[in-house]
């Protein structure tokens, strides 16, 4: 066992003078631009929080309604005084339905026939639209007539304003559109429960109304989703045929060039010029009918179109050519390499492409402006080629009106649309996920 | 009886030694990309069931001219080739012949291991298939096997065929690309610096078995290794600046060369 000894005469290196290699400035730098970037994202934060709260203070109530449940006789004195409806089919139509159900809750309020202002008070409290409503019931079912049912009718606009506590009731009486003697029988009937906050289904069923309580984005939706089904059948094959052509088999010369600056820079036109080139070309030379989904969709297309390709020939791009050589090494002709293997990798690129294209097309206003969507429609197309409005031009319908239940049902109807486009979003992550592969 | 077999066996041995017959034959073999020319009238022949290996310095033109040899490089723009090269007897840059069914006939493997990200099962079938060599499963599942097998990964494999070609480890990776390579039983395998991505142990594997296949195919194969081409090769060509300056017999290449420049590569002095 022979001692290791600590050979004092190991020779350690003299420690060369240390450099100012700059440590300090760098690292300093470093956390400089990290707190920049955090900053940035705080910011952005901040806004998106405001944005949505914003939205979602203002528009939550949309989605709840104040309904009046009320006994109502069915008159025949006032539906049908002489007994014709069996002679004239019309008088069921044209019958004065307002009037039956503003006796009805006159009567549950303790109104007497004969006060016209009070009975023009109880009136202001009903929506419009119960015209509708009973004339419906009605014709339904004739044998009503004569009975009293118990029917749950719209409260007025400006009563379900004051009822969500949105109007400022210390304004003198006669600048407010609801009256104190509105707000007393609206608290009356609210404690005996006839009156009362409903989920308001009429919200996504109802097309447009000039009535704020009877309006909905019922032909909105409908018409945006006939557009956006155009928009993806046509531009998905389309626009992925023409990216695999360009980027797999069109030869690389000037002409490919001048084609792909092009596709650049439609992708970077103004959304509008779409819309008059779908008025001319569509409208004006094809003869399509205004205001109709198929329209809106063919031009939201070739709107979207660019943004597809684009997407697709960066999928395209980023697949690794060692996949396409082993496929053309094996004897693949250059349509198999495409279909069999880089168009599978290429798939998650391709359908975020899509879909955000997508997204893009369901929130665009502007073109369908120009071909005459922006137009009252209360009947839910049946066919794309019927007139239909989209959900973000309801909104800027909306927004231009003055009554305050009209402000709520702006922002309501906006979270339906980013409801909508975080649908989509999830939808293209969702996706993407299942058609990832490594390689 | 006996006496006349052998007699027979020799004589076609003889035969072998002798009669050198020519799988492909490289005639004045000139590659341009764009302006620029990468090989000079290359004159190489391919001896059959003969692995014969390229060498040359970085940029010499071997790979160019491995890729000639079943028209990759037809993928690259602005790439012509002038000369003639033939397969037995086609002409295979005549118009009248099918790529595709040329790379049926001449096979690759690449430098990269390059897998599909399918599963292994799929990326052996993926070339039968296409050519329509089996016709029902049980033939695609004996291809498989059979290519497995001859790459020497089906032990390593067998359990696991339907999972993915990309989970394997580099070295098995490149023999999954061999196997894909020979279920669709080329002729000729293009090798193309098949280890340079592989570490010493699934190297000396891969060349175990380029030995092994050259029974059945002719290899041609592309290496930076002097010692990977004396290991592996009969016949050896040495590039230079585009130009073939020497083809061998791999001993008479790597002990007594005819050419200068072929001593001073291999002993080091250059490249």
């Amino acid at each position: 066992m022979s001692q290791v000894s600590t050979s004092p005469a190991l020779g350690i290196a003299t420690k060369p003078e240390r450099r100012d290699i700059g440590l300090r400035r760098r690292y300093a730098a470093e956390r400089r631009f990290r707190l920049y970037g955090m900053a940035a994202i705080a910011f952005g934060l901040l806004f998106l929080f405001l944005l949505l709260f914003s939205v979602v203070s203002k528009g939550y109530t949309a989605f709840q309604q104040t309904m009046i449940t009320i006994p109502i006789e069915f008159s025949q004195q006032i539906i049908d005084k002489n007994n014709e409806r069996a002679t004239n089919p019309q008088k069921l139509v044209t019958a004065n339905y307002p009037v039956v159900a503003r006796n009805a809750l006159a009567k549950v309020l303790g109104v007497s026939e004969d006060d016209r202002a009070g009975l023009k008070a109880v009136n202001g409290m009903i929506s419009d639209s119960v015209r509708v409503q009973l004339r419906n019931l009605v014709t339904a079912d004739p044998s009503i007539i004569g009975t009293t049912q118990t029917v749950t009718v719209l409260a007025h606009g400006d009563l379900d304003s004051a009822f969500k506590g949105q109007i400022d009731l210390t304004v003198p009486e006669t600048n407010r559109k609801v009256s104190d003697k509105q707000v007393g029988w609206m608290n009356q009937l609210a404690e005996s429960g006839a009156l009362s906050k409903h989920f308001n289904t009429g919200l996504f069923t109802n097309g447009a109304s000039s009535r704020p309580e009877a309006a909905g984005v019922g032909v909105a939706l409908i018409g945006s989703l006939y557009m956006m089904l155009i928009v993806l059948v046509l531009s998905l094959p389309i626009g992925v045929a023409a990216s695999i052509y360009l980027e797999e088999f069109a030869p690389k010369n000037r002409f490919t060039d001048l084609i792909e600056v092009n596709i650049n820079n439609l992708a970077a036109v103004p959304s509008i010029v779409y819309g008059l080139l779908g008025l001319a070309v569509f409208i004006n030379f094809a003869g399509f009918p205004r205001s109709a989904a198929l329209v809106g969709g063919l031009v939201l297309t070739l709107m979207t179109l660019p943004t597809i390709i684009i997407a697709t020939r960066a999928a395209l791009k980023a697949v690794p050519p060692s996949i396409r050589s082993a496929a053309l090494g094996l004897g693949a002709s250059k349509m198999q390499t495409v279909f069999h293997h880089v168009l599978p990798l290429a798939m998650p690129g391709i359908l975020t492409g899509t879909i955000i294209g997508l997204a893009h097309a369901l929130g665009e206003t502007a073109p369908l402006l120009l071909i005459g969507m922006v137009a009252f429609v209360a009947d839910v197309p049946a066919t794309p080629m019927d007139p239909a409005t989209a959900l973000p031009v309801q909104i800027y319908m909306w927004a231009n009106e003055a009554e305050r239940a009209f402000v709520e049902r702006t922002s309501g109807a906006i979270i339906v649309l980013l409801i909508f486009l975080i649908l989509m979003n999830v939808g293209a992550i969702l996706l993407r996920r299942r058609f990832e592969r490594r390689w | 009886m006996n006496m006349m077999s052998e007699a027979a066996v020799e004589k076609a041995l003889d035969r072998q030694m002798n009669d050198i017959s020519y799988k492909m034959i490289g005639k004045d073999v000139s590659v341009y990309y764009g302006e620029k020319r990468a090989l000079y009238d290359v004159n190489l022949n391919v001896r059959e069931n003969t692995v014969t290996a390229l060498i040359g310095p970085s940029g010499c033109g071997k790979s160019t001219f491995l890729r000639t040899l079943n028209r990759m490089n037809d993928t690259i723009d602005g790439c012509r080739v002038t000369g003639r090269i033939t397969l037995d007897s086609d002409d295979i840059y005549d118009p009248n012949i099918d790529v595709v069914e040329l790379r049926a006939r001449v096979g690759m493997v690449f430098q990269k291991p390059n897998p599909f990200p399918k599963s292994i099962y799929e990326n052996v079938a993926y070339g039968p298939r296409i050519h329509g060599l089996a016709k029902a499963k049980a033939d695609m599942d004996a291809i498989v096997e059979q290519s497995l097998q001859k790459a020497g990964l089906w032990n390593e494999v067998k359990d696991r065929l339907h999972e993915g070609g990309t989970g394997l480890s580099g070295g098995q990776q490149q023999r999954l690309c061999i196997a894909r390579a020979v279920a669709v039983s080329p002729e000729v395998i293009l090798m193309d610096e098949p280890c340079s991505a592989l570490d010493p142990i699934a190297t000396a594997k891969v060349e175990e078995l380029i030995h092994e296949l050259r029974t059945n195919f002719t290899i041609v194969i592309v290496t930076h290794s002097m010692q990977q081409a004396a290991r592996v090769s009969q016949r050896t060509a040495m590039f230079h600046l585009g130009n073939l300056v020497e083809e061998n017999d791999t001993d008479k290449m790597f002990t007594n060369p005819d050419d200068q420049r072929t001593q001073d590569y291999i002993m080091g002095r250059f490249g």
